[in-house]
């Protein structure tokens, strides 16, 4: 076993995120706003073979637990992602994301012409529909790549 | 109406709907007795984007209750010119009056404004979203003219950009009505109004050609294509040219045939149909001080002459 696959397969302390969809891991690095200037130790996997899902991506964070808020993004990037929490090398919970019923301040609406992208002190604000996002203010739908829509600086 | 704000057409009931028709109606039919009813309110009117109907409408209409406006003016006058945020601009002017009527360019603005104020906000158009106080008196002229049970409406122009096709649709999805949405393939109803049609289990087709429809519809609602959708001015005269109707357009259509249009127009309706039965649009506009009365009167509330909310 090479040294980049142990690394790959063990963290001691962080986040497990797996059963991540195909192509949304640099996706759940920005909506945890890791770009590798922090110094965290980051994995990532991408299109490992998966039984469930085919191929999938799997990101594994040292040093760094998540927020409620960024969990609800990963859950609409990535429906069938699981959460593990590891604390010395062992996995002590275990979570599937749960899509939640609405998102706030963590899209940006992609109507440019849309209050929400003017300079006014509010948040943007999205409601969960079947099929993707909806902006509360002006209605736009997100269906495909709400992963570009990250408001991340 | 139990709201507090009158931000889409989506948020009314056929109840709210009926409620304001049968008020205007009343106050149609004696203004007299509303003519003190606000006294001593003020309406502050804030159109960050020009207007004069639907700013003339408004400013009408609370006189007539016995009100009165203050005018923000024009945006190049004020400080909004300067960088001020409208969530500033509307905790300001919340001092000055007992409700503010708000027209601006951004989707979305007039539900931001609600947030920042404890008036009332009646959103009077906010770019391609929504005008939902247009949506009563449109539903006001229809219900006049055609009723509003087993009813065929056409909805032709543009679609995409046009607020007061975005709310009309979504206000007769609470009544007996079938919808044919006549438009370029361009200007197609937006996604979003498309969702809450389709929530709300409206009847529509959609068609890129008025003809075959025509002679089932019993109401015509036609907007108008803008030059600037266009990167083109040939292409813009093309498709202009394809929605346009005119007295040999009523020809093909059913006897008691309605034609409406929220106005202004620029020449989608030939001046040759003004003069027929069919042409509704100039007392559709009229209709806009008695059903704003109505509306202003609910948001407003009570006859306590003004002595706060
Ligand atoms: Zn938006």
């Amino acid at each position: 076993m090479s040294e980049h696959e142990l690394r790959v397969a063990k963290i001691r302390n962080g986040t497990v995120i797996d059963h991540v969809t195909a192509g949304q891991a640099l996706n759940v690095l920005a909506v945890l706003g890791i770009d590798g200037d922090g110094g965290l130790g980051v994995s990532i996997g991408m299109n490992v073979p998966s039984d469930k899902l085919g191929t999938k991506d799997v990101v594994k964070v040292e040093g760094r637990e998540l927020s409620q808020g960024e969990v609800d993004i990963i859950s609409l990037l990535a429906p069938e992602a699981t959460v593990n929490i590891v604390r010395e090398y062992e996995v002590v919970e275990k979570n599937r994301v749960e899509r939640p019923a609405r998102v706030v301040g963590l899209l940006s609406c992609p109507n440019h012409n849309c209050i929400t992208n003017a300079d006014e002190p509010v948040d943007s604000a999205f409601a969960v529909v079947d099929d993707g996002v909806r902006c509360e203010y002006c209605g736009e739908i997100v269906r495909e790549g709400i992963g570009d829509h990250l408001a991340v600086d | 109406m139990r709201h507090d704000n009158l931000l889409s057409a989506g948020q009314l009931s056929r109840e709210d709907i009926e409620a304001v028709l049968d008020r205007a109606a009343e106050v149609a039919a004696d203004p007299g007795r509303v003519a003190e009813r606000q006294a001593g309110r003020l309406l502050a009117l804030c159109f960050f984007e020009p207007s004069t109907r639907t700013k003339m409408s408004f400013d009408t209409a609370i006189k007539r209750l016995g009100g009165d406006t203050v005018d923000m003016g024009t945006v190049e006058s004020s400080s909004v010119k300067k960088g001020e945020s409208l969530a500033d601009t509307v905790r300001v002017i919340e001092g000055y009056a007992d409700g503010i009527v708000l027209r601006h360019p951004s989707e979305g603005a007039a539900k931001l404004a609600s947030e920042f104020v404890d008036v009332p906000v009646v959103n009077a158009g906010d770019g391609a979203g929504q005008h939902p106080s247009q949506t009563l008196l449109d539903l006001y002229t229809m219900r006049e003219n055609a009723g509003l049970d087993d009813l065929t409406v056409g909805i032709m122009g543009d679609l995409k950009y046009g607020r007061t096709v975005h709310s009309l649709a979504e206000a007769l999805t609470n009544f007996d009505a079938r919808m044919h949405f006549v438009s370029p393939e361009s200007l197609k109803l937006p996604r979003g109004v498309q969702f809450d049609l389709h929530e709300a289990g409206a009847r529509l087709r959609e068609h890129t050609d008025l003809e075959a429809v025509l002679p089932d519809l019993d109401v015509l609602y036609v907007t108008r294509i803008q030059r600037e959708r266009f990167p083109d001015e040939n292409e813009y005269q093309q498709v202009a040219g394809e929605y346009r109707i005119d007295a040999d357009t009523l020809d093909r259509a059913r006897d008691d045939f309605t034609v409406m249009h929220p106005l202004p127009r620029v020449d989608e309706i030939a001046p040759d149909v003004d003069p027929t039965e069919q042409a509704a649009y100039f007392e559709q506009a009229h209709n806009g001080v008695p059903v704003r009365m109505a509306l202003l009167d609910e948001l407003l509330g009570g006859d306590d002459g003004g002595a706060g909310r």
